[in-house]
């Protein structure tokens, strides 16, 4: 019944992925609160997941669409395309922007309670995560808008969460870490979600990026989270190309192990400098 | 009985501190700047000669070091000391929060640290909500939570603001429910910080109850730091005295106590007192603070003192003696003087005079006292002492909201509002 716990210098890592465990429940609290405080003295409450990407993904279609015709390079309405790329990328940029914030957000937790660090800027992912499906739900609405029908690859939708989740929790443990430590990051992130809403292919499609720039761009993780996105949405019609796939999914997964290094070798010293 | 629940060896925690640097956090921009200034200064210093890192500000500070001590199963343990004495450290690497920088603790059992009451609470939240949160923070599983629940409620009264957010919960209400949660964690070892602090007087003594209970019926092991030696000495067993990062004594609550006392009084000696003036032909040899309960200078809020002024005399003068109150940032609070109403020492040779303090509103913390030996015409001083720490005030305030610094006064009245 009784369990033995040995402190010693250099060594609390002995337990960890047992106590992340039996805190379990932690993050579904955490992940809990945050949206219940969010929703908390608001007129619309959870609208707000769907009103900020419909309302970006009405202007992106009128001025990439209408105003300067670019192209949607797949057969497909230009609004659902880019609903499908808007989906992951608003996903990954709160997430990012939530986690970076969530441990100096809960500054007090962490300098009076002990529990696993790593269920912090998790939580705060995972609340991203409900956003997400709240906006999921607004693409049947423009399917049945324009009369399209989605095919058997909705039925992947669930791998590519995986992948979206994976990708975002990377980068945002990394920045989390930094960001206890450094505080100015926490005016870099604002810079890089807006900067990576253009360099990502969210308005456009990835495929009139030039052949040759293929692979370096997919360097980028989220060019396969959103290529992945469209042709889960786009019954397929969105052209995968498997290298670039490859390329993408490794660079996600480097900065998940890399981030939770990164994370788990700062986070002894949270409590310390935070 | 007498299983060995915590054992600490050799524990020790290091603080580097950078002299120069106020800023609680590092910035990128500071670090950036710092490495270019520092890249300019190490270049100087090769060409000046100097040894390299010689102006290096960093400097270790060990807040605790070389620790050493069981704790038995069931017992419940005391942690005194003054500020800064490492209480909270320690505390801080029993509950895992942070980590030591050298040693070993072996703890057999659940840990629960309470160091702050209402850790985690969102003020947004109703009652309902933060104590499922609170549990969770604290360990709970839901279940757990859940069967607890009626328990944890009627143990805080709150019942009738459960569905209140408790950003409009007073803050007794709050607290209570805070250490409702906690005490009902049942967990092996309690580690319980400074918590009863705040909240009235009766939710205090159901605290104290409570842990008794918790330790003493259920055999669970309890940790309690505080200041105040009261709750020490009724809550507590055994006690670790902290001096300076290392273990001063250790025993029975009594003796430790009693040496505490001693010890902090201690503190100030009036003979080899260096912060004073005068000719020195007559001195303050004894200053004294005595109460019924006779705590050393810990005075208990309201009980009245007598202060005990020895001064030896080689002078042939007619002397008065005047005194002053201060608080600790060195500011009057009130003076008296011998002339006011006793005859003045017109002998030499040892006199011992008393000032009886009989209203004493004094707020909790550190005062001072300053004195001066004259000739009766003030033509001339013998002995000026300044600013000796004379007294500790503890106790318990009906309103502690309000630290101890000069913008709420030194002086506390309960008054009554209507």
């Amino acid at each position: 019944m009784k369990e033995q716990l040995v402190i010693e210098a250099g060594q609390a890592e002995r337990h960890y992925w047992r106590d992340l465990w039996r805190y379990r429940e932690l993050f579904y609290i955490l992940s809990w609160r945050d949206i219940k405080v969010r929703y908390k003295q608001t007129v619309v409450g959870a609208l707000w997941g769907i009103i900020r990407p419909l309302l970006t993904m009405i202007i992106f279609t009128i001025i990439f669409g209408k105003v300067a015709k670019i192209p949607p390079g797949i057969n497909a309405p230009y609004a659902i395309m880019v609903y499908a790329g808007m989906l992951p990328w608003t996903f990954f940029s709160n997430s990012l922007a939530e986690a970076s914030m969530s441990l100096i957000n809960n500054t007090n937790l962490i300098s009076k309670v002990y529990f696993p660090r790593l269920i912090v800027p998790t939580a705060s992912v995972i609340t991203g995560m409900v956003d997400f499906l709240v906006a999921f739900v607004l693409i049947f609405g423009l399917y049945i808008w324009y009369g399209y029908t989605p095919g058997w690859q909705m039925i992947f939708l669930p791998v590519l969460i995986i992948f979206a989740f994976i990708t975002s929790i990377g980068a945002g443990l990394y920045v989390t870490a930094l960001n206890v430590k450094y505080r100015d990051f926490r005016y870099i992130i604002p810079f890089i979600v807006q900067f990576g809403l253009y360099v990502s292919p969210v308005a456009f499609n990835s495929n009139l990026v030039p052949e040759k720039w293929r692979l370096l761009y997919s360097l980028n993780p989220m060019v396969g989270v959103i290529d992945g996105f469209r042709w889960c949405f786009l019954r397929g019609e969105q052209v995968i190309h498997w290298d670039s796939m490859t390329v993408s999914i490794s660079v996600s997964v480097f900065f998940f192990i890399a981030g939770i290094r990164k994370f788990r070798r700062m986070e002894k010293s949270f409590a310390d400098i935070i | 009985m007498s299983e060995k629940i915590i054992k600490v060896e050799r524990l020790g925690k290091k603080f580097i501190i950078g002299h120069k640097k106020a800023e609680k956090y590092t910035a990128l921009r500071d670090v950036m700047t710092d490495n270019t200034k520092k890249v300019f200064r190490k270049t100087r210093e090769i060409f000046s000669g100097k040894l390299i890192g010689e102006t290096e500000s960093r400097e270790e500070f060990w807040a605790l070091r070389n620790l050493n001590f069981d704790i038995a199963e069931g017992d419940r343990v005391g942690i005194i000391g003054r500020n800064g004495a490492g209480k909270s450290t320690l505390l801080k690497i029993l509950s895992r929060i942070s980590e030591p920088t050298e040693g070993k603790i072996t703890i057999n059992g659940r840990v629960a640290s309470l160091l702050e009451v209402g850790t985690g609470f969102h003020p947004e939240l109703t009652g309902r909500e933060n104590i499922f949160l609170n549990g969770a923070i604290l360990g709970m599983k839901r279940a757990e939570i859940r069967s607890k629940f009626d328990e944890i409620v009627s143990f805080a009264e709150v019942e009738k603001f459960l569905d209140t957010p408790v950003k409009r919960y007073s803050s007794g209400m709050y607290v209570r429910l805070a250490f409702a949660v906690a005490a009902h964690l049942e967990p092996e070892i309690l580690v319980v910080d400074e918590v009863l602090a705040v909240g009235d007087a009766q939710f205090q003594r159901k605290c104290l109850g409570k842990m008794e209970e918790v330790s003493k019926y259920q055999g669970r092991t309890v940790l309690f730091v505080s200041h105040q030696i009261d709750a020490i000495e009724s809550l507590t067993t055994k006690c670790i005295y902290l001096k300076g990062g290392t273990i001063d004594s250790i025993g029975n609550t009594s003796e430790i106590t009693h040496h505490y006392l001693k010890d902090y009084k201690g503190t100030g000696d009036i003979v080899s007192y260096s912060n004073r003036s005068g000719s020195g032909k007559a001195k303050v040899v004894k200053l004294e603070i005595k109460s019924k309960n006779a705590r050393g200078s810990m005075i208990k809020q309201g009980e009245s003192f007598q202060l005990i002024i020895g001064i030896e005399n080689a002078s042939n003068d007619k002397l008065d003696v005047s005194f002053v109150l201060e608080n600790y940032k060195e500011q009057a609070i009130f003076c008296t003087q011998l002339s006011d109403n006793n005859p003045l020492i017109d002998r030499n040779g040892y006199t011992e005079k008393v000032v009886e303090i009989t209203v004493p509103h004094l707020r909790k913390g550190d005062y001072l006292g300053s004195l001066a030996v004259f000739r009766q015409d003030r033509t001339e001083f013998h002995d000026i002492v300044l600013h000796f720490p004379l007294l500790s005030i503890d106790g318990v305030e009906e309103g502690v909201f309000f630290p101890q610094d000069n913008r709420w006064g030194d002086l506390f009245f309960n008054l009554q509002w209507k």
